[in-house]
């Protein structure tokens, strides 16, 4: 992002030591199964490692499932369970998104809201709320307790396109234009937004309130297979753009002359990026600093090599986001903290850190 | 800055070294070369392959490019940087094969010993290096003819790297390689260059070996200020005589 006034994290050599591939991701793996161990079997209403095992083993029909064991697995089955998958699938999402946006932009404060998903998911989850019943009339019936995370999703996926289209000439798009239209999208779906919230009644904009804090309260089963597709999926997709990636480290043109259809890997990237942000957010409202700071760790520890930075982001997105789950609930008993309100609060001073460390850099 | 009418050949195991005014096209006739530009009349040809044409990934593994001042959005290692010139061949030879390259072409450009160190602590120089052995990395196993287009590869160079970088591109042109240099120094083009093109307002105002081509009356026709000495051998604008003939200003 040339002239954007932003710098590289010019000084900081990548690691000198590289521990082998498979360990690194089984090391990475062994991590994740243990915060999603963490999450099922801590919080509010703790269950038992062995109330754990019988529940596996009943849903997999091996064994009977123990009267003893009857209550764990009822919280396990019917809360716990999905909210730690819907946590990970989210916070995997969060972070290749954010990767793949550092990448594109050649910038590693990128995120994912500066194409304009999180402002225009806002928008239409707003609108949802504030005009539903009114304005959806027939379709709010139809898609009941849908209809905020369908209006979320649509709103962030297009408010990407919009800005995605004003970006693009003749077939290419420029990624200084794609940061300044979305920018201006932005403060255009702030403004709405600011319209709706207006006219909106007290409760409403209680209801908007804690949905742009984001929260897994609501992670219910039938929610899984839909973020498995719009959400797990499209990161997973994203792991493949890491050469082109890597080939843009060095530039747009270099990245040509290396052999990356260039255009083609910025739209997938962007699309990809987009939908599953869009999901995240329709699913769980809005989430920051994990798809910012996430990737950041993974660079400082295993440097900036997109084949790692991608898959390892994935991994520690949904680990971090399985425990800043575990800490919102755990945190203020018998409420719930919005888990947007923990990462934020855990995610942005170790953003302004990595902000200070960089300081000598003009 | 537009170019017309400009009809060059490059082949194997030549050096064309490109000279002329700021603004005279280099850069856009470099750019149409390497493909990133479509001509909007004629062709771009280089080692017989037209550069728009091609697949980026067949055409990457034909030509590779050295840019002026490559700067990394992310902190990699020098040898990350030079591994990533192997991109075209990812999946055609394996890792061995890839990192053999590596190894040779950082050998070749004189940096084998800064394989481990971060690219952006680099000197502007050894980053220069570094990109010359990323390129070097692209067209090792060209199953035909290779084409190297450097863009002043030499600006950020002291004197004993810049001969020993045109030392390095005539080595590449003897073992078969076609190279297309940008310089601004016609000591330079004069020592390296098998023929000279020298650009002009878009246009070619001379090409041919550089005995006939970097004639001083000529270069003074063509950067508007006099020069002096023989091509090799001291060629060298005439700075005091410009400074003291203000007609012979840049127009």
């Amino acid at each position: 992002m040339d002239g954007s006034g932003l710098r590289p994290l010019a000084g900081a050599a990548p690691p000198a030591t590289r521990i082998g591939g498979g360990r690194l991701a089984a090391l990475g793996l062994g991590g994740l199964v243990l915060a999603l161990l963490a999450g099922a079997l801590l919080g509010p209403a703790g269950v038992s490692a062995a109330g754990l095992l019988a529940t596996l083993a009943e849903a997999l029909g091996l064994a009977p499932l123990p009267e003893q064991h009857a209550r764990d697995a009822a919280v396990l089955g019917v809360v716990r369970a999905p909210r730690v998958l819907l946590a990970a699938m989210l916070g995997a999402g969060l972070a290749v998104a954010g990767a793949a946006m550092q990448g594109l932009f050649r910038n590693p404060l990128a995120d994912p809201g500066l194409i304009g998903v999180s402002a225009g998911a806002a928008l239409a989850a707003v609108a949802a709320t504030v005009l539903g019943p009114g304005l959806f009339g027939a379709a709010a019936g139809l898609l009941g307790l849908w209809l905020l995370p369908v209006a979320a999703f649509a709103g962030g996926l297009g408010a990407t396109l919009l800005i995605a289209r004003l970006a693009t000439r003749q077939g290419v798009t420029g990624v200084a234009t794609l940061l300044l239209a979305g920018i201006a999208v932005n403060a255009l779906c702030g403004a709405l937004t600011g319209l709706l919230v207006f006219a909106a009644d007290d409760r409403q904009v209680r209801d908007i309130t804690f949905w742009t804090l984001g929260s897994l309260g609501g992670a219910r089963w039938p929610q899984l297979p839909v973020a498995a597709l719009l959400v797990l999926l499209p990161a997973l997709a994203l792991l493949a753009l890491a050469r082109p990636l890597n080939a843009l480290v060095l530039g747009e043109r270099e990245a040509f002359h290396l052999g990356i259809r260039v255009e083609a890997a910025k739209r997938w990237a962007v699309l990809l990026s987009a939908v599953a942000v869009s999901a995240g957010v329709a699913l769980a409202g809005l989430v920051g600093f994990v798809g910012l700071v996430v990737p950041h760790l993974v660079r400082l520890a295993l440097g900036a090599d997109h084949r790692i930075v991608l898959p390892g982001s994935a991994i520690l997105g949904a680990a971090l986001m399985v425990l800043a789950d575990l800490a919102a609930r755990s945190l203020a008993v018998p409420a719930e903290l919005p888990v947007g309100v923990v990462t934020a609060l855990v995610g942005a001073p170790f953003f302004l850190g990595l902000l200070h460390r960089r300081g000598a850099a003009p | 800055m537009l170019i017309e009418g400009v009809s060059l050949r490059l082949g194997a195991g030549e050096v064309l070294a490109v000279a002329g005014p700021n603004g005279a096209g280099k850069s856009t006739l470099l750019r149409a070369l390497a493909g990133e530009l479509r001509p909007m009349a004629g062709v771009a040809t280089i080692c017989s392959i037209p550069a728009p044409d091609w697949p980026p990934r067949l055409l990457a593994r034909r030509r590779a490019v050295v840019s002026q001042a490559v700067e990394l959005a992310f902190p990699l290692a020098a040898a990350e940087v030079v591994a990533l010139g192997r991109l075209p061949w990812h999946g055609a030879g394996g890792a061995a094969r890839d990192a053999a390259a590596v190894a040779a072409a950082m050998e070749r450009a004189g940096v084998a010993h800064l394989a481990r160190r971060a690219y952006a602590t680099l000197s502007g120089g050894e980053r220069q290096r570094v990109q010359i052995a990323r390129a070097l990395a692209q067209i090792d196993g060209a199953e035909a003819p290779a084409a190297l287009l450097l863009d002043e590869p030499t600006a950020s160079l002291d004197a004993a790297h810049r001969a020993a970088l045109l030392t390095t591109l005539r080595a590449l042109a003897a073992a078969g390689v076609a190279v297309l240099v940008v310089l601004h120094d016609l000591n330079e083009a004069a020592f390296v260059a098998d023929r000279v093109a020298l650009l002009s307002a878009g246009r070619l105002a001379a090409s041919g070996p550089p005995g006939v081509v970097l004639r001083p009356a000529a270069l003074a026709a063509l950067y508007g200020i006099p020069f002096r000495g023989r091509p090799g051998d001291g060629l060298l604008p005439d700075f005091a005589a410009a400074a003291a003939s203000p007609t012979h200003r840049r127009r």
